[in-house]
């Protein structure tokens, strides 16, 4: 690992990982390397067992009751098209916020074009959705709605909780987009009243890319839900139809067993090192990033700017810079990692004022050191410098 | 010799979930291939202690955890 580096990308994928999600996949490949459900002998099983382990931590991590309803996922984008293409047919409508990320909009953008109609709610310049906007739209066909938890623009939390009441009173399917909160903030889905929870393995969770997954709450009618993928599950293999009950109805081909042996020593390094206390150290450092930054002349800065409003995610311009060039410079003159542009969410910087250029991100992770965004604060102030 | 009981589930994960829960309520329990003449399912079954069976079956109920057979085991 090279140490000079500063890392401010987490909200892309975090790193580095804690050494036990390494020593997890190492050990999980030398010692348990058979395919989990296939074949009933003892590296098979152990393999299993490892699978299993991590569904059933998850599950309750997120206050889920029943493992088995939830379904692993090769990332949120593809636990965002289960849920989509599986609940949504022509004629439905659907409630998204302004804020979401493409996982989100492209599916919706195409189920447009198969009939499916869209809403889109409002959100202000800090990213917020407001609560009335969604309300307003609800209507009898409204099958869905579907917001991101927190934006991987600027930050914002949502209102999460009062939206999966809304949605409980229509009798509308709340879906959540985890992507940024998952492993970030604490997440109930009975307390939030979320039916259907997208998250991602390789950020907050601090798992290795390819890991993911649906959690499919008790409202969630899965018979009914269309499939992407079809085949082997190890299970009724006398037949040649898709078993129907989970979470094999949705998990065809062999898993990510190894990348599912990372997830969950990586949840348990979440869980033994406390959420709110790795939130208290972000939040704490995002205070700091938002105060040192709003100080720079030439600096705009979008989102809340309010730590507790926003998980550890900033994004800002430099007036009379490009942000490629900011983004550049970061990286060759002070190896500073972060992500410029528009982050995969046109919508979000639609809303924000800041498309088609996009802005800079910075996403600091739990292993960021205060130092470190004191080295940041010091290289955006000598861009700015330069341009007064 | 205790006789044996073997529970059949739908999937694998969902043994596996028994396996657990029997475990933590102090259960002996084997994970073994599905014996052929209670399934053609290529999958694994759940090996218990045949005198434990109100037991397993309440542990099993208590977490609404479906099963498709449960059969006494021969020999």
């Amino acid at each position: 690992m090279d140490s000079s580096l500063i890392y401010l990308d987490n909200a892309a994928t975090s790193w580095p990982k804690p050494p036990e999600v390494v020593q997890a996949m190492a050990s999980f490949i030398a010692e348990s390397g058979g395919n989990p459900g296939r074949s009933g002998h003892r590296l098979s099983l152990a393999a299993g067992r490892v699978v299993y382990q991590a569904r059933e931590e998850l599950a309750d991590f997120f206050g889920l009751d029943d493992p088995l309803r939830l379904v692993f996922t090769a990332n949120v984008t593809e636990a965002i098209n289960l849920a989509l293409y599986g609940l949504l047919r022509s004629g439905d409508h659907v409630i998204a916020s302004s804020m979401e990320h493409n996982a989100v909009m492209r599916p919706l953008r195409h189920l447009q074009r198969e009939g499916v109609h869209l809403s889109f709610a409002p959100c202000g310049m800090d990213g917020h959705v407001s609560l009335a906007h969604v309300e307003k739209l609800l209507k009898t066909q409204t099958r869905l709605v579907v917001v991101n938890h927190a934006s991987n623009v600027t930050g914002t939390i949502q209102p999460i909780a009062e939206i999966g009441a809304l949605c409980r009173e229509h009798n509308t399917l709340f879906l959540v987009d985890a992507a940024q909160t998952a492993g970030v903030l604490p997440i109930n889905i009975e307390e939030l009243q979320i039916d259907l929870l997208a998250f991602t393995g390789h950020k907050g969770l601090l798992g290795p890319t390819g890991t993911g997954g649906l959690l499919l709450g008790e409202r969630v009618p899965f018979e009914e839900m269309k499939l992407l993928v079809r085949g082997g599950t190890g299970s009724r293999s006398e037949y040649e139809e898709q078993p129907e009950f989970l979470p094999d109805r949705f998990e065809s081909g062999t898993p990510n067993s190894i990348g599912l042996a990372g997830l969950l020593a990586g949840l348990q390094f979440i869980k033994s090192h406390a959420l709110d206390a790795l939130r208290e150290q972000e939040t704490s450092q995002l205070a700091r990033l938002i105060i040192g930054l709003s100080n720079l002349p030439n600096v705009r800065l979008f989102g809340p700017r309010d730590p507790s409003r926003q998980v550890p995610v900033v994004s800002f311009t430099l007036d009379g810079m490009r942000v490629s060039d900011i983004g550049f410079r970061l990286d060759e003159e002070y190896g500073i990692l972060c992500r410029p542009g528009l982050q995969c969410s046109p919508a979000a910087h639609r809303t924000l004022g800041t498309f088609p250029h996009g802005t800079v991100r910075l996403s600091p992770g739990p292993f960021t050191k205060d130092r470190e965004i004191e080295s940041v604060l010091e290289a955006v102030e000598r861009l700015s410098a330069e341009l007064l | 010799m205790s006789q044996y009981g073997v529970v059949l589930f739908s999937g694998t994960q969902a043994a596996l979930r028994a396996e657990k829960l029997l475990e933590r309520v102090g259960q002996v329990v084997k994970l073994i291939p599905t014996p052929r003449h209670l399934s053609s399912d290529c999958g694994v079954a759940l090996r218990f202690s045949w005198a434990e069976q109100n037991e397993v079956v309440n542990t099993l109920d208590r977490a609404r955890l479906a099963y498709e057979t449960i059969a006494i085991l021969d020999g």
